[in-house]
């Protein structure tokens, strides 16, 4: 087997293979900024907890019209903003804290959404939720995710100073009069929406995988917020394209393919990568004059 | 400058869950003042400061700021907690203090970078503008939020101890940058321990211990007698405090 037949020739033969390569780099490029900043904001499990929290808006849209890819998105938008609400309500309102409430949320949402889609589905139907099926994008879903890829590149840059103070100095923000709240929420908006968009490829277990694992494999190779960025993006291209190949020659399922190269990925950056990596531990240069 | 702001506290109590932290506090921190807060700890220092800025709503009495709206203030945490590990370079976090000027959108120019160096180069931390702030030593990075400040250009500047951390001779330096703020007409607030930095460098000085115990010059309120008394405090509070009856003044 060439070169060429290994690496290109999969998404030159079949339209579903270049789909799932779209739909999969419009993912990892828009999700990149995402996921650094839920990790600088300690929150990558809630990112996992809100993921979950979209499948019951996504398996109430399922029961209501198969799937439709249109009510399914709906219904994990409203689901999930709505437990992002409710838990960022009860945090600030209750002793108890924002990660506990997202837990609960999360369980009760997991339980709710397995049962929906049980009701009317078979079991087949519960893997595609859980899992995702990137070999069968349609445009719809392809016109989706770019979509709301733009949407994401477009607020980042909208407020991306904003963000970083909020994220930085909380009160500071405040203190100079800056829409904290405002761009707090608009944050967990964009997680929702990239979420969403993702489940239909990846599956709502699958999904933060993309999203999370590049972003914390990044601190391994950059210093900077942008640079995170970056290499983030870079890190989570690579994993969908290997993922795709590796799931096209080997026939494994292909979210765990990409999820597993994203984490193969996040170990060696733990072992070799240029910052705090064990590797740069062991390391010792002889150290300046000063 | 236009008017100085001004801080009226009438009666004030700031408490938390009904235990006062500040108790009947009545005076007024006048437009260009420069006071000192001072007192054992626990004595609602920090707590006062946090009234001032809206943090801690008053649970009697009331306290108002004249001649500043909340974006005029500046106001240095005691211990801010911030994320010191936060991927972000010195130079950032001093060109925050811009924000009242750029805005979360525009674009940081030539001319206020050459402000935010020279706002660095200020509190000696010409040279650092590239170093990441996660790699500051404690003091280094008060230093820098002091930077900061300094470019926030407010008129009304509330300091929680700024100087813990910090060396004696960069506290001087900073007491003497903050000095000239208060030549330029700002009001200043500084929660300071160093009782003959006060006496040499502040005019007016608060001493509190949860009741105000003076205020005024410094010389009439650093007295013996005074200082004896505000450590009489009972930092703990009484769990099974009766309700107090003081009349509103
Ligand atoms: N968030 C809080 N919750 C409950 N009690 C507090 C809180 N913050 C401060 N206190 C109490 O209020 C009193 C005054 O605290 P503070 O204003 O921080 O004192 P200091 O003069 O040392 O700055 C202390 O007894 C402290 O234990
Ligand atoms: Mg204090």
């Amino acid at each position: 087997m060439t070169t060429f037949n290994l690496l290109v020739a999969p998404f030159l033969e079949f339209g579903f293979m270049r789909r799932a390569l779209i739909g999969c780099l419009a993912l990892s490029l828009s999700g990149a900024p995402i996921g650094v900043f839920l990790v600088l904001r300690r929150m990558s499990l809630m990112g996992d907890v809100m993921s979950h929290a979209i499948l019951p808006g996504a398996a109430i849209g399922f029961l209501l019209s198969g799937f439709s890819l249109f009510a399914m998105t709906l219904g994990g938008v409203v689901a999930g903003l709505a437990v992002a609400l409710a838990a960022g309500f009860i945090s600030r309102t209750t002793p108890l804290k924002e990660d506990a409430s997202f837990a609960s949320f999360y369980l009760v949402s997991l339980g709710l959404g397995v049962l929906i889609v049980s009701l009317k589905g078979s079991n087949v139907d519960l893997l595609h939720v859980l899992f995702g099926n990137v070999l069968a994008l349609d445009d719809a879903a392809i016109y989706l995710i770019a979509s709301i890829a733009t949407v994401t590149f477009l607020a980042f840059a909208f407020v991306y100073r904003l963000l970083v103070a909020e994220c930085f100095d909380p009160g500071f923000l405040r203190s100079v009069g800056g829409a904290g709240g405002a761009v707090h929420f608009l944050f967990l908006v964009l997680v929702v929406l990239n979420l969403v968009g993702g489940f239909n490829a990846l599956g709502t277990l699958m999904v933060v995988g993309l999203i999370i694992l590049p972003a914390a494999s990044s601190r391994f190779w950059s210093e900077s917020i942008g640079g995170q960025i970056i290499a983030s993006a870079l890190i989570a291209v690579v994993s969908s394209y290997v993922g795709l190949v590796v799931s096209y020659h080997v026939a494994v399922p292909t979210s765990p393919a990409i999820i597993l190269t994203a984490g193969a990925i996040h170990a060696l950056s733990l072992l070799v990568g240029r910052h705090g990596s064990f590797l740069r531990q062991m390391l010792r240069a002889q150290h300046l004059r000063g | 400058m236009a008017s100085s702001p001004a801080i009226h506290c009438r009666d004030l109590t700031l408490s938390y869950r009904r235990h006062p932290a500040v108790h009947h506090l009545t005076g007024t921190f006048a437009p260009g003042s420069f006071t000192a807060v001072v007192g054992p700890n626990g004595a609602g220092k920090s707590t006062l400061l946090k009234g001032i800025v809206g943090l801690v709503r008053p649970d009697g009495g009331s306290i108002e700021v004249t001649g500043a709206r909340r974006s005029d203030i500046a106001y240095l945490p005691q211990q801010a907690a911030l994320d010191r590990g936060f991927p972000m370079r010195v130079l950032d976090l001093a060109a925050m203090g811009l924000w009242r000027r750029t805005g979360p959108f525009r674009r940081i120019g030539a001319a206020l970078l050459r402000e935010v160096e020279a706002a660095l180069d200020a509190v000696g931390l010409s040279g650092f503008e590239e170093r990441m702030v996660g790699s500051l030593s404690g003091g280094q990075f008060q230093r820098a939020l002091f930077a900061r400040l300094l470019l926030q250009d407010a008129r009304l500047i509330l300091l929680d101890e700024p100087f813990a951390a910090i060396d004696g001779r960069t506290a001087d330096a900073l007491l003497g940058l903050v000095g000239r703020w208060h030549r330029e007409g700002r009001t200043i607030i500084a929660v300071l321990h160093d009782f003959n930095a006060v006496r040499q460098h502040i005019p007016k000085t608060l001493l509190i211990a949860r009741d105000p115990i003076a205020w005024g010059p410094t010389s009439e309120v650093l007295t013996e007698a005074n200082i004896a008394r505000s450590r009489g405090l009972d930092e703990a509070f009484d769990s099974d405090a009766e309700l107090c009856e003081r009349p509103a003044a």
